[in-house]
């Protein structure tokens, strides 16, 4: 029974209290990018669920195979060869999802949150542990995605999941779909679950979501600078 | 060689790596505080980005579309550049020490980052010349030290700004960055 428990606070932990967007401050990138529409929010949180989940369980199952030095490029070959799966079924089944996430799509490779999750997690813990951190993160990545998407296609296009909404779609504030608004949004939406929770998040991006933190020499002594 | 300028200054003003495509944020608002990191970084990305393109093209183009493995591009090219990084590390250690402790810290933050990534798949994706490729990875990094370095000056100014105490820390410095953004906006159009 507590291990089942264990297993439920693995996947829940993911939503709020530690969600990789919101709280650890993590995958800046495609938050940013892809989130003019809530549709393709959607989308692209449930394609790097998808990876994030994969390279999770081969990468919990290979644990003990690879060795320490040369897991870091080990590690990228699992991510990226899932993330060229995932291209190909969204190119296959859904074209026009695949045609907006672009690039972006190909950059989930890099997305610190699966890197991050390897190694503070996959890489320490069985298969089943590593499986539901996976879809809990996931699942939290998306619906901060989604919640982005949301506020920028409601505000910037007067829109939502092909809603016209009343007043703002003859008014659509534009600035929310263009890159600047992407930064406002996300800044405002981060103040927000600063306000609201209780626990103080990191006040700046530390080096404990960075992939590379243990080969750093610059971890543990006040980050990047 | 006006086609190059134009590929130049527009992945340098227009479609900024950092500000318009959304790439290499993580090193844009972690290590943008001081000055000195900024160009540091700035340097360091737009080394790597330039090397990166010059060994990534001909792998595209000599080995994987004659045989046919386009598909292979992201595993082939994220690897290439982890280990071209690990390269350059261990050979600036070697050779050139003064250059190491300036910029060596940040090579190793380098493999993960989008912006890199980004530029070789890029390149491959708008089908440009080897010659063009260059020229476009050269504008993304000077694109990325640019907005680096104005970045690091706005958030020292911050430093002495009055906050609200909820906004402290990342959401000022994303609201930050939105201004900087609008300021780049001016920029498209102009070469169109």
């Amino acid at each position: 029974m507590a291990e089942k428990k264990s297993l439920l606070n693995e996947i829940t932990k993911g939503f709020v209290k530690e969600n990789p967007t919101l709280v650890m401050l993590l995958g800046m990138c495609p938050t940013l990018a892809v989130t003019t529409q809530a549709k393709n929010g959607i989308g692209m949180g449930l394609a790097t669920t998808f990876v994030l989940l994969g390279s999770n369980i081969v990468i919990s199952a290979l644990r003990k195979v690879i060795p320490d030095k040369v897991r870091i490029p080990a590690f990228i070959v699992i991510i990226a060869s899932f993330v060229t799966f995932v291209g190909f079924i969204l190119e296959g089944f859904v074209p026009d999802l695949y045609d907006s996430l672009g690039i972006y799509l190909t950059l989930i490779t890099v997305n610190c949150i699966i890197f991050g999750r390897a190694e503070m997690f996959a890489s320490k813990n069985g298969i089943a542990a590593s499986a539901c951190d996976a879809i809990g993160m996931g699942l939290g990545f998306t619906l901060a995605l989604f919640l982005m998407g949301s506020v920028r296609e409601i505000l910037g296009a007067g829109q939502w999941m092909e809603m016209n909404i009343p007043v703002l779609h003859d008014n659509p504030m534009l600035l929310f779909i263009m890159p600047a608004g992407g930064f406002f949004t996300l800044g405002m939406i981060i103040a927000v679950v600063n306000k609201l929770s209780k626990k103080k998040p990191p006040e700046e991006l530390g080096c404990h979501g960075c992939p590379n933190a243990s080969a750093c020499a610059q971890a543990g002594k006040g980050g990047c600078e | 060689m006006k086609e190059l300028f134009v590929i130049l200054l527009s992945a340098m003003l227009t479609d900024n790596f950092v500000l318009a495509k959304f790439m290499g944020i993580c090193p844009f608002l972690g290590v943008s505080k001081k000055f000195n990191s900024a160009t540091g970084m700035g340097i360091a990305v737009t080394f790597v980005m330039i090397c990166a393109t010059a060994v990534t093209y001909p792998i595209h183009h000599g080995i994987l579309v004659p045989n046919e493995l386009e598909y292979f591009d992201t595993v082939v090219f994220i690897l290439v550049i982890a280990l071209f990084v690990q390269l350059v590390e261990t050979m600036l250690k070697k050779c050139i020490p003064a250059l190491y402790s300036s910029l060596g810290v940040y090579l190793p933050l380098i493999t993960t980052n989008c912006a890199v990534l980004g530029v070789t798949v890029l390149n491959i994706d708008s089908s440009f010349s080897f010659v063009q490729s260059i020229v476009n990875a050269v504008g993304a990094g000077l694109g990325f030290l640019i907005a680096l370095v104005i970045f690091s000056g706005v958030r020292k100014k911050m430093e002495y700004a009055d906050i609200p105490e909820t906004f402290k820390g990342v959401p000022a410095t994303l609201i930050a960055a939105s201004i900087v953004s609008v300021s780049f906006m001016g920029f498209s159009g102009l070469f169109s």
